[in-house]
């Protein structure tokens, strides 16, 4: 029993640290300029098939893909900031909200008609589908390696993001962004610069995660629906514009995912994820770790 | 040969959603000079710094720095020419620590020998800051956020300094140390455009003073000259 619990436990933190780079992304976006950016889900399918065609098309393993896919989804991230959201940026949160969300359905529907609807695997993936084997408290427990991997280059690339923002002078100069945009541009800084670079920082953090997820996770037009839903209650428990709040708040949502599929019903284990959203969201409205604004 | 002054504002009109803040509005400031711009409240005296550092534009006039015609430019880079804008409300970030909100004062200069150079000099102007490097400004009290924002607006040793209201929401023996402090920074050679409702104070320190009333400048003089118009004392000081 306590070996199956532990099992679970290690299954929720790995999924949870994917989870929570993903919402870090979303977090920083909505941090720095205040959009909530619902494509974020569908940049993530993006990113997952672009690893994908890669190593289809290429023969280029996602390991080696992560370095093409990411600086592409950030540069990805700049194209649609200057055509679309720097338009939206000064616009009603509604209107913000509504070009978001269509962004994602033609996305979506963009890989429907490239790619069809078709689940898609990979197979033959440098790391393949290895597990290892540890010993927790006398007993044995597995670890899938490609799913370790993921996991540990999202809590990497959180870090690093982390570390960017507030040991920088251009991270300072986005968090001051953040704070109060016109301060911000007295002191100097080019505040649409800083938009751009975190609207990009954030696409380009789930080019990382979808990366590592092609290693084991099917790949389909509307994968990332789940993701972004998931993310939107991660950074709703850590708190909005709260990096460190993003990645516990992923956190969170895999071990309540994995633990409440175990004990409870496991046909309602994302149901319990929005449970959980809704009792934070009427008791801490602003999260663990938001801002009080 | 007249000396080409550091800034000069042009019959400027400026709006607010189509609608006129400034009607009419003409100033000149010499390098080296402490210049008050004085008026009730309401008469459109942040409009005008709000529109010199870019963050407003103009209708009509212009506003040229060092000769140069900067209006219609944006704020960062009107900044990064050397005018430094103390906003009304100190504008502080408050979730970031004293010493980071000097540093983002100092945003525009490259090198890190001649930052931590001004820092000091900042911190010997201000001893409390000094004390308190790793505290949240918001954290500080009005008096204290004040010294950080007037600090902050120096970091990056401008030509002009604009100080929006900087005695506002503070007891009075702390707006006299704001004052004294203004006279320092102006003795070490910055030029400062000092924004004040406290008009006798303003009037005291200025070199030079013009009084905004209704978006005009309607009345221009030397702070002494202000100090005793009727205009004035009927109309701000009250006598």
């Amino acid at each position: 029993m306590s070996e199956l619990f532990i099992q679970v436990v290690i299954e929720g933190l790995l999924w949870g640290a994917i989870y929570a780079l993903v919402a870090v992304g979303l977090s920083l976006i909505w941090g720095v300029m205040g959009i909530l950016n619902l494509a974020h889900g569908d940049f993530l399918m993006l990113g997952m098939f672009g690893a994908y065609w890669l190593a289809i098309l290429l023969g280029i393993d996602p390991l080696i893909g992560l370095l093409i896919v990411t600086p592409a989804m950030f540069i990805l991230g700049l194209g649609i900031y200057k055509s679309l959201i720097t338009r939206i940026v000064k616009a009603p949160r509604l209107t913000a909200l509504l070009a978001t969300f269509g962004l994602g359905i033609f996305l979506r529907n963009l890989a429907h008609f490239l790619w069809r609807a078709d689940y898609r695997m990979l197979g033959d993936t440098l790391v393949g589908d290895r597990v290892i084997t540890v010993s927790i408290l006398g007993g044995t427990n597995f670890i899938s390696v490609p799913k370790l991997l993921a996991a540990g280059g999202s809590l990497a690339a959180t870090a690093l993001l982390y570390w960017f923002i507030k040991r920088t002078k251009t991270g300072r100069a986005l968090q001051a962004t953040a704070m109060n945009r016109q301060s911000a541009a007295l002191m100097g800084i080019d505040t649409e610069r800083m938009y751009m670079l975190a609207y990009s920082l954030g696409i380009a953090c789930v080019g990382v995660a979808g990366t590592l997820l092609t290693n084991f996770f099917i790949i389909f037009p509307e994968v990332g629906i789940m993701f972004v839903l998931f993310a939107l209650v991660a950074v709703t428990i850590g708190g909005f514009g709260s990096i460190h709040g993003a990645l516990i708040g992923g956190l969170i949502i895999g071990l309540i995912e994995s633990v409440g599929g175990f004990v409870g019903i496991p046909a309602l284990k994302q149901a319990l994820v929005f449970a959980v959203f809704v009792i934070v969201v009427v008791l801490r409205p602003r999260g663990l770790f938001g801002w009080a604004d | 040969m007249p000396k080409e002054p550091l800034l000069e504002v042009n019959n400027i009109e400026v709006r607010y959603n189509e609608i006129p803040a400034i009607f009419d509005a003409s100033f000149k400031i010499e390098a080296g000079q402490i210049v008050a711009l004085v008026g009730s409240n309401g008469a459109g005296k942040t409009t005008i710094l709000r529109t010199i550092s870019g963050l407003l534009h103009n209708t009509k006039g212009e506003i040229k720095f060092l000769g140069s015609k900067i209006d219609g430019q944006l704020p960062h880079h009107i900044a990064a020419l050397g005018i430094s804008h103390v906003p009304e409300g100190r504008g502080l970030f408050g979730k970031l620590t004293v010493v980071e909100n000097l540093l983002l004062g100092a945003y525009t200069r490259k090198s890190e020998l001649e930052i931590t150079e001004t820092l000091e000099e900042v911190f010997q102007l201000f001893p409390i800051l000094k004390e308190r490097t790793s505290q949240k400004a918001e954290t500080m009290s009005g008096g204290e956020q004040q010294m950080l924002a007037v600090a902050r607006g120096l970091m990056p040793r401008p030509k002009l300094l604009m100080l929006d209201e900087p005695s506002l929401g503070l007891m009075p023996t702390m707006v006299d140390k704001v004052m004294d402090v203004i006279k320092i920074i102006s003795k070490r050679g910055t030029t400062i455009l000092l924004v004040e409702q406290a008009v006798r104070d303003a009037l005291e320190l200025a070199d030079k003073a013009y009084v905004l009333q209704n978006g005009r400048t309607v009345l221009e003089g030397t702070g002494k000259e202000l100090l005793n118009s009727g205009l004035v004392k009927k109309a701000y000081l009250g006598i």
